[in-house]
């Protein structure tokens, strides 16, 4: 018989408002975010132009040398906040999807979403032979049309976790079968390009790329949590949320819509990384042991994943060499198995 | 016997709402939760065509039929979870879908048939859920819910398996608390569908008896969906007797459960004696070879 006895703190004012925290998720929260942070700098330090970790604060600070100024603030800066920008991104979408079809493998990888985002960029790259921000912007696009699809024909009276993800493993397969088409199709100078946008970089990110993700994120982040506790009730079927007093479709609609939006950008900024939405809710989930969806954690370990990726990328590899999306894949790949190896041993599936 | 709906108007379910062509102020005086003429159906296929129905305040409602008849739909038109193709369900004098979530949610609650517990949840922490609507983003959980919450949890009998994973309970243990959840909604009305499904019998009266305990003590109206006839007559104190979506009779079963009702409704040929425990009625089926004799 296990027993779980959950540490618990609330506050509460005498005017009657209150708040209540799980202190192992702020605990897990807090810790990610330290380490992303930590990770972050160490990232600004590592290149060809190797500095150390206090100079980069102090650079940061406005305090470093005009050289030091360049590569941290105008080089290498915005790659790491779009990393940040796209692993956050992508936990909080794939979080969002897997609680809304109630299922681990409800994630963009699996649904088509990035497919479907590869889609939009493949065809700028090789039928318009198109800027790098034309990609972005067909990246975007692709995202989104993927997104509607899915919705649409998993849509009968409401939106349901298991054909949403049966719909979407479909829609996936008919996309990747598409790209696959425009990549056979390709000179080989653009079937170059395309692969390497195809596997997730961060190479040459720059501010331009850096201000729509945050903008977004300013947008959307503030909104899905503000619908996080009817998204908790949700989990509970649609019947016990409904007499709950929770508009069970417009919250699915709502978080559906802000989930394909965070998970298009990420994918147009950087490429289908994969595997970072399907593994970073599920190793939140695990840290903070907690029910529900998990959506702050999830964030925060998308986040410290995509830096991790990528600083063992550079490190490993050297700057520049080894796309970040290869060591998510590989990582993601090797906890998917690991997870199916002990969720069999205990008997699970 | 009450009048036969069938034949009558379609507002003559109780006498009281034989003159209800009245306002709906006046109507929301007499019961609080009632269904006006609504004809349910999901997609084309139609389950129960004008139907009206009066929930009784104070009552233990029960709504027996055979399979099919639409007294789970009733009960889903009811919690407004299913939104009445023509008519309308009142609560309180107002239409039920144009009211507030929340406020509809804070008045009547629902224990569905199907409900999942998230995976790795404790009794406690479901039971707080059930607080839903009477929390905000800034009212997360107040003193009052941490007490309506152990409360819940003491009136239902699960206090003790607070820090137990629900997916580790057994059936009967898991009914009763999705029952507390219920009750941590604090809502004057309650239903429940098909509350005793899938549980032994020990377990059914155990929670046909909390239901008892939940609708003498505390005055909630309880209505609910029971497969067994027994169960309905000696737990309701009014019988809603439906078949093919037509309310056929109703009343308190002492007076409506005979047993030309029961062969009316169910098609079972029976003799009802007074039940030896409590003296409600009690269905007894025909011997097999007394009915395959009347009927050949």
């Amino acid at each position: 018989m296990r027993t779980a006895v959950r540490n618990t703190r609330t506050l509460r004012t005498p005017g009657g408002l209150s708040v209540r925290a799980d202190v192992r998720v702020l605990a897990v929260v807090g810790a990610l975010l330290l380490a992303t942070a930590a990770a972050s700098v160490v990232l600004i330090g590592t290149g060809d132009f190797p500095i150390s970790f206090g100079d980069v604060l102090r650079t940061l600070a406005g305090n470093g040398t005009a050289g030091q100024d360049f590569i941290v603030n105008e080089l290498r800066l915005p790659r790491v906040l779009v990393g940040l920008l796209v692993g956050a991104s992508l936990g909080l979408g794939g979080a969002l999807f897997q609680s809304v079809s109630r299922n681990p493998l409800g994630s963009p990888d699996v649904l088509g979403l990035s497919q479907g985002a590869t889609s939009g960029a493949l065809v700028v790259i090789v039928l318009l032979s198109g800027s790098a921000a034309q990609v972005t912007v067909g990246a975007l696009i692709g995202g989104l049309v993927t997104g509607l699809a899915i919705y649409l024909l998993a849509w009968k009276q409401g939106v349901h976790g298991y054909r949403l993800v049966l719909v979407g493993i479909g829609v996936s397969a008919v996309v990747t079968a598409v790209n696959g088409y425009l990549l056979t199709k390709a000179d080989l100078v653009d079937a170059t390009r395309a692969v390497v946008w195809m596997t997730g970089s961060l190479d040459g990110r720059d501010w331009s790329q850096v201000w729509p993700l945050l903008a977004l994120c300013a947008v959307l982040v503030p909104l899905v949590l503000a619908n996080a506790r009817g998204l908790r009730m949700m989990e509970m079927g649609d019947d016990v949320s409904n007499a709950l007093g929770v508009r069970v479709e417009r919250v699915r609609m709502l978080l559906m819509v802000a989930a394909v939006l965070l998970t298009a950008a990420a994918t147009a900024a950087a490429g289908p990384v994969s595997f970072v939405a399907l593994t970073a809710p599920q190793l939140a989930r695990r840290l903070t042991r907690s029910p529900g969806p998990n959506l702050v954690p999830s964030l925060s370990m998308g986040a410290a994943l995509l830096v991790t990726a990528d600083w063992a990328s550079q490190r490993a590899f050297g700057a520049d060499q080894l796309p970040v999306g290869v060591v998510t894949g590989v990582l993601g790949g090797v906890y998917l198995l690991w997870l199916l190896v002990t969720e069999r041993r205990a008997g699970r599936i | 016997m009450t009048p036969e709906p069938e034949d009558g108007s379609d507002l003559s379910v109780t006498p009281e709402s034989d003159e209800s062509d009245e306002s709906d102020s006046k109507r929301s005086t007499v019961n609080r939760l009632s269904a006006e003429n609504v004809t349910l159906a999901y997609d084309q296929r139609v389950i129960a065509e004008q139907l009206s129905v009066e929930i009784p305040d104070n009552s233990f409602t029960v709504i027996v039929g055979p399979n099919a008849c639409g007294k789970s739909t009733l009960l889903r038109a009811l919690s407004r979870m299913l939104r009445p193709s023509q008519g309308r369900v009142l609560l309180d004098g107002q239409v039920i879908q144009s009211m507030p979530a929340k406020k509809v949610a804070r008045t009547l609650g629902l224990l569905p048939q199907s409900s999942i517990a998230p995976d790795g949840i404790t009794v406690g922490d479901l039971v707080g859920r059930g607080r839903y609507p009477h929390q905000g983003i800034l009212r997360q959980w107040s003193a009052e819910d941490e007490r309506v919450v152990q409360e819940s949890m003491a009136r239902t009998g699960v206090a003790e398996l607070a820090d137990r994973y629900v997916d580790e309970l057994s059936g009967g243990q898991r009914q009763r608390v999705w029952i507390a959840m219920a009750l941590a909604q604090q809502t004057p009305l309650l239903l429940l569908d098909e509350p005793t499904t899938y549980l032994d019998i020990q377990h059914q009266i155990d929670v046909l008896d909390l239901c008892a305990e939940l609708h003498e003590e505390q005055g909630r109206t309880l209505v609910a969906v029971l497969h067994d006839l027994n169960h309905a007559a000696r737990y309701a104190t009014h019988l809603i007797a439906l078949k093919g979506g037509r309310v056929v009779a109703e009343g308190a079963p002492n007076d409506i459960v005979t047993a030309e009702l029961v062969e009316e409704v169910f098609g079972l040929r029976c003799q009802i004696i007074d039940d030896p425990e409590t003296g409600t009625p009690l269905v007894v089926p025909a011997a097999r070879k007394a009915r395959v004799t009347t009927t050949s």
